[in-house]
């Protein structure tokens, strides 16, 4: 598909001449990032991508900063994180953007998730870029994951010990596959060594897979709010640079404010205080929760509570440990599958009157089931998170793929000029 | 294709499926190196060596924690009243049935429950329950194990393991092996 664009790269001098017809790099970003087309009606949710760029360069800097200082030995983790705080200049800075930051990162993913799910973003022809999405997703838990344990606190040893827990659940060769992990039988030395190594190296995979997401975002096109394409080029889009790089950047400060207010002001909100107790392998703590952005899934992984069986026979299929662990993994892995679990031609919620109600109670069973993930395993907290647990897959295997066929859509503007329009009167 | 362009296998058909192979063979015995650097080390392994225990000590009703492969394990003297209680649950009641007196060892009097202290769901280390009929709670996900180890219910499948041990004298008890010469 050859693109339209807002102007054509003509290097100024000699010197851009020179380089252009050795390495048209000045061209790739000028394709790229200026005379890129984009739908006049982005709105503000769709400027959480150029945050969780930003958000990525920011955690690798402060990143590289902290793995200066930082001791990967169990001896030395907890007082080398704590000379970062009082020693080292600055280090107070600089480990709460990065602790702070990886929360913040979170929120920026959500955000940009769940703007993908109500406006349809994953549909044909962008059901590559979606999953690509999807393995970033995975591959910023596993690096979060990781970065928790470094500190060396009673969460970082109980946490590392419950997720790398969830192999053993394997049968046969699970106990195998966990003791691979962990390079020993139980957490230790070298967990955290390996730990430290990964938690390097996943970020700029990360970044190698935002590279492809852009590409393959760039190949489709941007959809929009109307979830209508693009017809009429010269009126319906803008050149990417100034008009979204100065949106997007505008949201990056507000972002940034919201980000520092935390860092300054409320820097151990989203931590944990049994962090700030050094590992122990005799103690677990009272009550072991995993940071708030793992939360739903933590809960769904807690529901499991029971057998499955062959009825009437009482041979167990899939133990209630088993159980858990793939009812934790699959909420995840469904998500790739949703641009053909959803199979309603039309994108975008606003045309979607029923699933414009079931996206909002979707989006309220995910936060309860947060919830539910902070409370003790226990009574009534059980039974809502099967409850909603049931919910949740129920959401993507039952109701959206019922919804295609079922729902009758509102009437969709014939392009997104005609929409722009309407608005205006409105 | 050859330039000879013959239809039925010929030699170069099989030159080419040797060097695939090989490379494929050659492929993993790189990687396996790669891969199996992760697992245990050898000083790991060295520090799993069975370990000793005075039990004379443990009074009935009391609990010790002990070390082994770097993983905790409790020794708990049952008192005669948890003995009883632990033998009245009905083994249909249970996920994963185990007679309670399998999991009850001792050298003269069969009073010792030892057991390992991971919880068999993730991990964590269960807490005693004060004063109850059940024997230990898990802090991270709400199992509830016996007396002696056994799940009763929570998302943990099965029973705490019971490890290999012995008594090499009527107090001397060694985790981590079966044959008393080990110690
Ligand atoms: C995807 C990007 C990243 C995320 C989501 C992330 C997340 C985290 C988290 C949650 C912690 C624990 C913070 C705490 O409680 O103290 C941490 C610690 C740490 N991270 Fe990262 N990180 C990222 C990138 C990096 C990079 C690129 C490096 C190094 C090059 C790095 C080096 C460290 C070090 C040395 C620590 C231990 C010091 C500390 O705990 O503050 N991180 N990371
Ligand atoms: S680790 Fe004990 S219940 Fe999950």
């Amino acid at each position: 598909m050859a693109h339209e664009q807002h102007g054509i790269y003509e290097p100024k001098n000699g010197f851009m001449q020179w380089i252009d017809v050795r390495l048209p790099l000045p061209r790739l970003v000028y394709d790229s990032f200026v005379a890129y087309p984009v739908p006049k009606n982005l709105n503000g949710w769709y400027t959480f991508g150029g945050i969780l760029s930003i958000m990525l360069v920011v955690q690798i800097i402060t990143g590289i900063v902290l793995a200066m200082h930082f001791a990967a030995s169990t001896q030395l983790a907890f007082n080398s994180v704590e000379t970062i705080m009082r020693d080292v200049n600055y280090g107070w800075l600089i480990r709460r953007i990065h602790a702070n930051g990886a929360s913040m990162f979170f929120v920026a993913v959500y955000i940009h998730m769940f703007r993908g799910m109500y406006y349809g973003s994953y549909k044909a022809p962008r059901e590559i870029l979606w999953i690509l999405g999807v393995i970033i997703f995975l591959l910023m838990m596993a690096a979060a994951f990781m970065g928790y344990v470094l500190p060396w606190g009673q969460m970082s040893f109980w946490g590392a010990t419950v997720i790398t827990g969830f192999f053993s659940a394997i049968p046969l060769i699970g106990t195998g596959i966990q003791e691979l992990l962990l390079g020993g039988y139980a957490v230790g030395n070298p967990t955290l060594n390996r730990f430290f190594s990964l938690h390097y190296l996943l970020p700029f995979m990360i970044a190698g897979v935002v590279v492809l997401h852009v590409w393959a975002l760039h190949v489709t096109g941007q959809s929009n709010p109307t979830g209508v394409e693009v017809k009429n080029f010269r009126k319906e889009t803008v050149p990417f640079t100034p008009y979204a790089t100065l949106k997007d950047a505008l949201a990056m400060v507000l972002f940034f404010i919201v980000f520092a207010w935390f860092v300054f002001y409320l820097p151990d909100y989203m931590g944990h205080p049994d962090n700030y107790i050094p590992a122990d392998p005799l103690v677990t703590p009272a009550h072991i929760v995993p940071e708030w952005y793992f939360l739903p899934f933590y809960a769904i992984l807690r529901a499991i509570t029971f057998n499955i069986e062959i009825p009437f026979t009482g041979i167990v299929l899939i133990d209630s440990k088993l159980g858990g662990v793939i009812a934790m993994f699959g909420s995840i892995i469904v998500l790739f599958f949703l641009p053909w679990l959803d199979t309603s031609k039309v994108r975008s919620a606003r045309y979607r009157p029923l699933f414009r109600q079931f996206f909002w109670i979707f989006a309220g069973v995910c936060v309860a089931l947060g919830y539910l993930g902070s409370r003790p395993a226990e009574g009534i907290y059980t039974l809502l998170s099967q409850i909603f647990t049931a919910y949740y897959f129920g959401h993507f295997l039952i109701i959206l793929p019922l919804l295609g066929w079922k729902e009758k859509p509102s009437a969709i503007p014939a392009s997104i000029a005609d929409a722009v329009l309407a608005d205006k009167k409105a | 294709m050859s330039a000879n362009d013959v239809k039925d296998p010929n030699r170069r058909d099989f030159l080419y499926i040797a060097t695939g192979a090989m490379g494929a063979v050659g492929t993993a015995a790189v990687a396996w190196p790669f891969i199996d650097q992760m697992n245990p080390s050898a000083e790991t392994r060295a520090a799993g060596l069975p370990v000793e225990i005075d039990v004379s000590s443990i009074e009935a009703g009391q609990s010790v924690t002990i070390m082994w492969r770097s993983k905790p394990y409790f020794i708990r003297r049952l008192t005669t009243k948890e003995l009883s209680e632990v033998s009245k649950v009905s083994l249909n009641d249970l996920k994963d049935p185990q007679a309670a007196d399998e999991r009850i060892g001792g050298s003269e009097v069969k009073d010792l429950v030892i057991v390992a202290s991971n919880c068999t769901h993730l991990g964590c280390i269960p807490k005693e329950i004060e004063n109850g009929a059940e024997g230990w709670k898990c802090p991270c996900h709400g199992s509830v194990f016996d007396m002696t180890g056994r799940i009763l219910r929570g998302p943990a499948a099965t029973n705490l393991p019971v490890p290999p041990y012995v008594f090499a004298t009527a107090n001397k008890l060694i985790v981590g092996t079966t044959n008393p010469e080990d110690a």
